[in-house]
Parts: structure tokens; C-alpha cells; sequence
């Protein structure tokens, strides 16, 4: 096969290059400039858009021998997941920019690209795997990224390669050693890639700018403090509140929901964010549908964590998914990724955006 | 499998003449600092004044106005650094310095540095639609003003697009108000007629290995009256505007390639135009809508050819460089988007949008640079893939070009 495979510079995409070029096939590196002023270097371990990161790929592709690109894909990265990242925070939700980019960029801009220039599949080094079109965890549990690719289309997933899944990432790290693949002891990337200096509130808050409301008691309406705008907050959020008065039970108090429109954001007792009921918008099916109207099966809300036994309701509209237990630090505009359970590795059978929680 | 490598990027960089690389390989087994007053040093000399002279009679310059440099980056910096810091520093009112648009980011970034650390005000010179700069445009900017010009840079030849600058008149219109010409003359010397003296310019870039020499060695011409501030401090080796221990091997092998190349430019150059014209119209007859980018080489400018007779510079509509680039080296052809850039990004060609092209026009755009190793193999066998590569390419395009969900 003519396989496309892209290279972050990082050792995950190096080694899942390098095995799909030991597997037989015709390999091109491509890696994609996704930012419009590259930093020279790389700032700790955040980010992959560097040129240190873009000349870390090529060398991995010098290394293996295969033709090298950069592609720039900068204009459609900054349209279809910064500026949805910093609208979707000023609407009061929770964006995941990573599966954003997957659905988006890679497996969308970049495979449409590379089918239209002749390539049969992208690779990636993605911890997920791929048996006879079904998505599954990787067997590294800690690096699962599963959820971050559970909004693949059928049709995607079947042009798409993940050839490190069946491997924990210390063995990754030292099959890159062994393959004289500099990045082998490269630090994982962490956080937003878009956001070298980790700290989300303020990248929001350049572009947002001031945009004042109140934080209010939840049980009584009271108000008790203001701040300067909704995308500073993220349901389940516990520090940084700013409120000074102690509840009056003297419990901790978290963000329980966002209101964009008026600026007010609810705090209460932690119980309060226990979610039972989950309505999610636009599904996107793993096998092109539902496996029934109605379902049991495994949901994740978040990259890591946040797992129930849950039952799916699959109509026109959406999904309503009930949990068997409750989950906390749910958020619209979350990802809830649904998994069939299964021995060899949960099974993913689609994912919709999270628009409302009870 | 892996076909045969057509290369057709000598604008990036030539093979080198077997006869360089022998003088060079030859000069490398002696020692000796031409610094140096002993035995060896005076042989080392005696070898990099030898190859002063050759190069200095090969471009019409004196021997002494031979300045060895590592390259075209260091001679323009050189130049357009040097040229301001002694112009301002003898009058603190010469701030202007005038750029054509089209400029190499060696001469575009220095005088960019000098504005932002300087106090230099940069002038970008207006090209046409060809990409050349006209005299009177020239004319109209020294006019405002003329005692307030440290300096101006016009290249000899567009790297991207080949067009060739009328350098004897836009010099001439430079003296008129007493201001100093710089060429960058990298792409033009081996190919065009290149006569330092009859040219009239101040100071003159050129380098080895666009030339069938060796990377890392060039020259500045620079003027005997020139006066100029040295970039690099230390031994004063040339002429107290360059410091360093000379590179004796490259040196020698820099001269040997200049005096090859200029001997046979008039026999390659015809050679090439007729390899060129054949490129295109047979591009051309597979892709009927691709355009030609800068002067169509017909003409004459100055005793010489309109546009450099290896330049083949094309826009396919709907089409990314990218792309294009990537489908050819698939089939073993080796050719560039256009300047060859740190990043590795392709960013739309300044030299295109200058000359009024649009974004999408300047992204979609392929420079073939002809050479001496050039056959009428490496011709067909571009023809022989280009239809079926921008087919391709143009479904490609069509994705990438559309941002949006």
C-alpha cells in the first residue's frame, strides 16, 4: 500500500512510521505545520509545532530512508480547531481540541489530501487499535487515545493506520532506540499544542478579552463574586473561583453549570455535579450506524477517565444516555465516546457531543 | 524502484565541474595559511591571488576588487550592511535604503535588520508585471530625496522567475544622485553576460556553487573607491572589509568553476534557451492553462537575453506546490516551488505576489532551473509525467484550498 504517514517529531509517529515501512509499505513522511509563527524551539515538553519538532521528523524520515514534506496546514488548523476552541469556551462549553483536530485535520484535510494525491492510508501514532474495521483500545492503557478518534467515520477508519496500538510505550520508546531514532528519549507532548504556555485561561482571555459576569450560589442565587468571563471556567472546576465567603455547610464549592449569554456561572457542593443523564448531539457511528435503537453499553466522557456502564437511546435527534452510576466533571461540549466491553480491548462504537446534563 | 534522478534545480544549487572538484581535491592535500610569510604560506597566497586575478579578468573586475566571502548571504549581507553603516556613519541623514521587492531574503531580511536595529528606512522598489525593476521607478524614489539614500540593492537576475534587471541603467540612475548600487548577481554570472566595470555597479554578489563550484565560497565585488564597514572583525585578511583565514581549496576551486562557466556561458546559455523553450511548450501542450511567470525571454536587456535561459517558472491553476513538488519527486524529478526556505514551509512567494500575482496563483506555481548537466532526457522526461502529475495534483488542490467545516 502507499501509506502517508504523519510525523508530529515526535518517537510515537517515528516508530509507527518506521513499522509501516517494515511492514512492506511505500512510505512518504509528511509533517504538517500547524502553526502560523512556528517557535525555533520547542518550549518543555508542550506543543508539537515547532521547527525543532519539524526538523526532529525529518530527521526520523532521514533515518528510514523515505521521501519528507511539511505541509502547511495552518490556515485550516487555526480555523476548524483554535477559533472552535475559543468560540466554544465564549458559548460555555468544553472543547477538546485533539479530537477536533483527528476529525477535522488529520483524518479529513490531510487523508482527503493524501487519497487525492494517490496514498491508500494515513498513518499515525495514535494508541488505538484497528482489527477488521473496528476501533479498539490499545493495550497501554495509560496512553489510550481511543476517545480522541472515537468521532472516525467508518469510511475514515478504513484509510487510517495505527501501528503502535499493540505496544505499552516504554517497549515504544525502546524499539525507537534500537531503530537509532533520535527521539527515542524526546519527552511526551503534553496539554494544547496551540497553547505552549499551558495556561488556557489566559490564551482565552487575550482573545476574548474582558467579558464580566457573576458567580452565584446555585441552591440560593445569591451572588457571590464576579469575574471577567465564562471561558475562564470549566464545569467541575474547583480552584480559581475567586469567592471568598466559605459555603455555608463550609464544603468546597465547584462549577455546576455556565450560563454564556448572561454570564453567570453556578457554583455549589460537589454532589451537585453528579450527572445521571446525558443528551449528545451529531453521533458519529464506528460501523456507519447505531447496533440497535437502544443499547448497553461502556461511556467515556473525557481523554482519560470518566467511564460508565450506560444505556443508549438512539433517536432522530441524538442520543440520551443513561449512566448506571453517576460521573462527575461532565461538560457539554465534551465528547462522550460509547464503547462495546470486550476482553481483547473495549470496542469503540461511536461518539456524539455532549449538549446537556442531568 | 527508484527512476533515474532528472535534476532540474540549478537554480538551487549545480553539480560541480569535474575540473573544480580536481583543483580543489589537488589544493587539499597542501598546508598553508596565505597569511602566512614562510614557504607554504607564500605558495597558499600565491594560489588564492592566482584565482583572484582569473575571476577578476572572468567578470571584468580588478584584482582588487575581489573580496572572497563564504557565499551570497555573506556578500549581500556584506554589501547592504556594510554600504548603510558607511554611508550613515559619513552622513547620519542617508537612512534610505532602496530594495526592489524581488529581492533574495539575503538582501530582504539585512536591510529589514537594519531598519529594526539601524534606524535604516527600507524602500521596497515596485517590479512590473515580469518582475523588473524600470529605471524610472528607481528614478522617482531617489528623486524624493536623494541625500537621504545610503544605498541601493537590485538583483542582476530573479532567482524564482528569471527576469533580468537592466543593472547598467538602473546603476547609471543611481550615480546620477550619487548613491551606491548593490547586485546580487548569484543566478546571473556563467549564464549572462556579466562585466563588473561595464555594468557600473558598486558592489556585485556572486557565488560558487550556482556555478558548477563549491558551496560555501563567493565573492563580492566590491569597487576600488567603494567604501564599506566590515561585517566580520579579526585579521583584515581582504582588504580590511572581510576578516577570516581564506579557504585556499574552495578558493581555487571557486576560480576554476567562474572561469569555466563564464568562458562557455554563450555556447550553454543558447544551449539551455533551447532546452527551455522545448520544456515549455511541451508542459504547455499537456497542461494548456499553466502560465508562464516573469519576462517571456524574448528580448534583449542590456546586450543580453530578457530572462534566464535555464528558468522555466510555471503557475498551474488549482494546483498546490506542494503537491506538485511531491508527485514529481515520486517520478524522480527534482525541482522547487521557489526559494528554498528554513522552515520547510511553503509560503507564497514574495517575487509573485510582488508582481501582482494572487495567493492562490503564487502557491500553485513550479520553478524547473535548467543547467549544465541539463539533456534533452531530463526534458521528456518531465514531459512525459506532467499532465497526469497536475491531474492529480488539481484533485488534491481542490481539498486543501478550502478552509472551512
Amino acid at each position: 500500500m502507499r501509506v502517508l504517514a504523519a510525523m508530529s517529531g515526535g518517537v510515537d509517529s517515528a516508530v509507527a512510521a518506521a513499522r509501516s515501512v517494515e511492514a512492506g509499505h511505500d512510505v512518504v513522511g509528511v509533517h504538517l505545520a500547524l502553526s502560523e509563527t512556528p517557535a525555533a524551539l520547542r518550549a518543555g515538553s508542550r506543543g508539537c509545532c515547532s521547527r525543532e519538532d519539524a526538523a526532529d521528523a525529518r530527521r526520523a524520515a532521514d533515518v528510514l530512508d523515505i521521501p519528507f514534506y511539511v505541509w502547511d496546514f495552518a490556515a485550516r488548523f487555526t480555523a476548524d480547531v483554535v477559533d472552535d476552541f475559543v468560540s466554544a469556551y465564549a458559548e460555555g462549553r468544553t472543547p477538546n481540541p485533539c479530537l477536533r483536530c483527528n476529525e477535522k485535520i488529520k483524518f479529513a484535510a490531510l487523508l482527503d489530501r493524501a487519497l487525492a494525491l494517490g496514498f491508500d492510508a494515513v498513518c499515525t501514532g495514535h494508541y488505538a487499535r484497528l482489527t477488521s474495521g473496528e476501533l479498539r483500545r490499545a493495550i497501554d492503557a495509560d496512553k489510550d487515545q481511543s476517545y480522541v478518534l472515537s468521532v472516525l467515520t467508518q469510511e475514515q477508519l478504513q484509510h487510517a493506520m495505527f501501528p503502535i496500538g499493540d505496544t505499552p510505550k516504554p517497549a515504544v520508546r525502546a524499539e525507537a532506540a534500537e531503530r537509532g531514532l533520535r527521539v527515542a528519549d524526546k519527552p511526551d507532548s503534553h496539554d494544547i499544542c496551540f497553547i505552549p504556555s499551558g495556561d488556557t485561561r489566559a490564551f482565552l482571555g487575550e482573545r476574548l478579552g474582558a467579558r464580566p459576569g457573576a458567580i452565584v450560589d446555585d441552591a440560593t442565587g445569591m451572588e457571590l463574586a464576579r469575574h471577567d468571563g465564562v471561558h475562564g471556567f470549566t464545569v467541575g472546576q474547583r480552584k480559581g473561583l475567586g469567592v471568598a465567603a466559605p459555603a455555608a455547610d463550609g464544603r468546597p464549592r465547584y462549577v455546576l453549570g455556565i450560563e454564556p449569554v448572561s454570564g453567570t456561572v453556578r457554583v455549589g457542593p460537589a454532589d451537585a455535579l453528579d450527572v445521571r443523564s446525558i443528551e449528545a448531539e451529531r453521533p458519529v457511528w464506528s460501523a456507519g450506524r447505531p447496533p440497535a435503537d437502544r443499547f448497553a453499553c461502556v461511556a467515556q466522557v473525557r481523554a482519560h477517565g470518566g467511564l460508565a456502564a450506560a444505556v443508549v437511546e438512539s433517536g432522530p435527534d441524538g442520543l440520551r444516555v443513561e449512566l448506571d452510576e453517576p460521573l462527575r466533571g461532565v461538560a457539554p461540549g465534551q465528547a462522550v465516546a460509547l464503547y462495546r466491553p470486550d476482553d481483547e480491548g473495549d470496542v469503540v462504537l461511536g461518539s456524539a457531543t455532549i449538549t446537556q446534563t442531568i | 524502484m527508484t527512476p533515474r534522478a532528472t535534476y532540474l534545480d540549478h537554480a538551487a544549487t549545480t553539480p560541480m565541474l569535474p575540473e573544480a572538484v580536481a583543483a580543489m581535491a589537488d589544493a587539499m592535500t597542501r598546508t598553508g595559511n596565505a597569511s602566512s610569510l614562510h614557504t607554504a604560506g607564500r605558495r597558499a597566497r600565491r594560489d588564492v591571488e592566482e584565482a583572484r586575478e582569473r575571476i577578476a579578468a572572468a567578470v571584468g573586475a580588478r584584482p582588487s576588487e575581489v573580496v572572497f566571502t563564504t557565499g551570497g548571504t555573506e556578500s549581500d549581507n556584506l554589501a547592504v550592511k556594510g554600504l548603510f553603516w558607511a554611508r550613515h556613519a559619513a552622513d547620519p541623514r542617508r537612512v534610505r535604503v532602496l530594495v526592489s521587492a524581488i529581492e533574495h531574503h539575503a538582501v530582504l531580511d539585512a536591510a529589514a535588520w537594519l531598519t529594526e536595529h539601524e534606524g535604516a528606512e527600507l524602500e521596497l522598489l515596485d517590479v512590473d508585471a515580469e518582475g523588473r525593476v524600470r529605471p524610472e521607478t528607481l528614478r522617482a524614489a531617489l528623486a524624493r530625496e536623494p541625500e537621504h539614500v545610503a544605498l541601493v540593492s537590485v538583483m542582476w537576475a530573479n532567482n524564482e522567475v528569471g527576469t533580468v534587471n537592466p543593472i547598467r541603467e538602473l546603476a547609471a540612475t543611481a550615480h546620477e544622485f550619487g548613491v551606491p548600487l548593490h547586485t546580487d548577481a548569484v543566478q546571473a554570472v556563467g549564464v549572462l553576460p556579466v562585466d563588473f566595470q561595464a555594468s557600473g555597479a558598486d558592489a556585485l554578489t556572486l557565488t560558487g556553487h550556482k556555478l558548477g563550484g563549491p558551496y560555501g565560497a563567493g565573492v563580492l565585488l566590491l569597487g576600488r573607491e567603494v567604501v564599506l564597514t566590515p561585517l566580520l572583525h579579526g585579521g583584515g585578511q581582504e582588504r580590511d572589509v572581510r576578516s577570516g583565514t581564506l579557504d585556499t581549496p574552495a578558493v581555487i576551486g571557486l576560480a576554476t568553476a567562474v572561469e569555466i562557466a563564464v568562458g562557455d556561458a554563450p555556447r550553454r546559455a543558447a544551449a539551455l534557451a533551447r532546452l527551455r523553450d522545448d520544456l515549455l511548450s511541451k508542459v504547455l501542450a499537456a497542461v494548456p492553462d499553466a502560465t508562464l511567470n516573469g519576462d517571456r525571454g524574448t528580448g534583449v536587456v542590456e546586450g543580453g537575453p530578457s530572462r534566464l535561459p535555464g528558468n522555466v517558472h510555471l503557475s498551474f491553476p488549482g494546483c498546490e506546490g506542494d503537491s506538485l513538488l511531491m508527485l514529481l519527486d515520486a517520478h524522480g524529478i527534482e525541482c522547487s516551488t521557489g526559494s528554498a526556505c528554513t522552515a520547510g514551509v511553503a509560503q507564497p512567494s514574495h517575487v509573485l505576489l510582488a508582481m501582482g500575482a494572487d495567493e492562490a496563483t503564487a502557491r500553485g506555481s513550479l520553478r524547473f532551473s535548467l543547467g549544465h548537466t541539463t539533456t534533452a532526457e531530463d526534458v521528456d522526461a518531465v514531459a512525459a509525467v506532467i499532465g497526469q502529475v497536475v491531474e492529480r495534483a488539481r484533485r488534491a488542490g481542490q481539498h486543501a484550498s478550502v478552509v472551512g467545516p
